[in-house]
């Protein structure tokens, strides 16, 4: 099995993919609605993502 | 004087079948969508998990062993290896193929081991969709 190195970011939006791909999957009741969720969600994951990631910088001075 | 106490209404019958959904589901992730006929969703659920579990094997995450004392280590040690476990049979293929990695430093590691643990977790998320499925509770 090949070793892989991500970057946090990397790594973190692949887990923001999954895991927003599953819950929009499990989570509606139509398609749409589903991919509408799916995509919300890994928009608001990489939003914390970016947020969080500026506010430990800012916060470390 | 007026009585508020309402009988309770019996539990509908579970469909014959929902224990294999449950435990297929488990073992193959997405397998419990596979066997109800919903197969795009199935296979979304089945490479999401997959992918995730795969690339916390390449990150060389650790994988938890039940361990008790305080109870944070209760919970962190038996709470992941419960996450991990709920991979079915990636983990099962994993550790029997000799999977070992010791927990390191480092962010990469780190990493690893929570895609390991997150990718049980989504797996019980598919095995809820497909119970409730089962039940007809959901389309």
């Amino acid at each position: 099995m090949p070793k892989m190195n991500l970057s946090h970011f990397e790594a973190a939006v692949l887990f923001a993919l999954f895991s927003s791909v599953v819950l929009g999957v499990i989570t509606k009741r139509t398609d749409a609605d589903r991919l509408r969720y799916g995509l919300r969600c890994f928009a608001y994951f990489v939003a914390a993502l970016i947020g969080l990631g500026w506010l430990m910088k800012l916060g470390h001075g | 004087m007026a009585s508020n106490v309402t009988k309770a209404q019996p539990a509908a019958p579970l469909p014959q079948g929902w224990f294999r959904v449950i435990a297929l589901a488990w073992l193959i992730p997405g397998g419990g969508h596979f066997l109800l006929k919903r197969t795009g969703r199935g296979a979304l659920l089945f490479a999401s998990v997959i992918l995730m579990f795969l690339l916390g094997l390449m990150m060389r995450g650790a994988m938890f062993q039940p361990q008790t004392g305080d109870v944070l280590t209760t919970i962190i040690y038996c709470g992941g290896f419960l996450g991990d476990l709920a991979s079915g049979l990636l983990y099962l293929l994993a550790i029997w193929m000799g999977y070992s990695q010791p927990d390191m430093a480092g962010h990469v590691h780190d990493y690893g081991t929570k895609f390991l643990v997150a990718a049980g977790l989504l797996n019980v998320l598919a095995m809820v969709d497909a119970y409730e499925i089962a039940l007809q509770e959901k389309d």
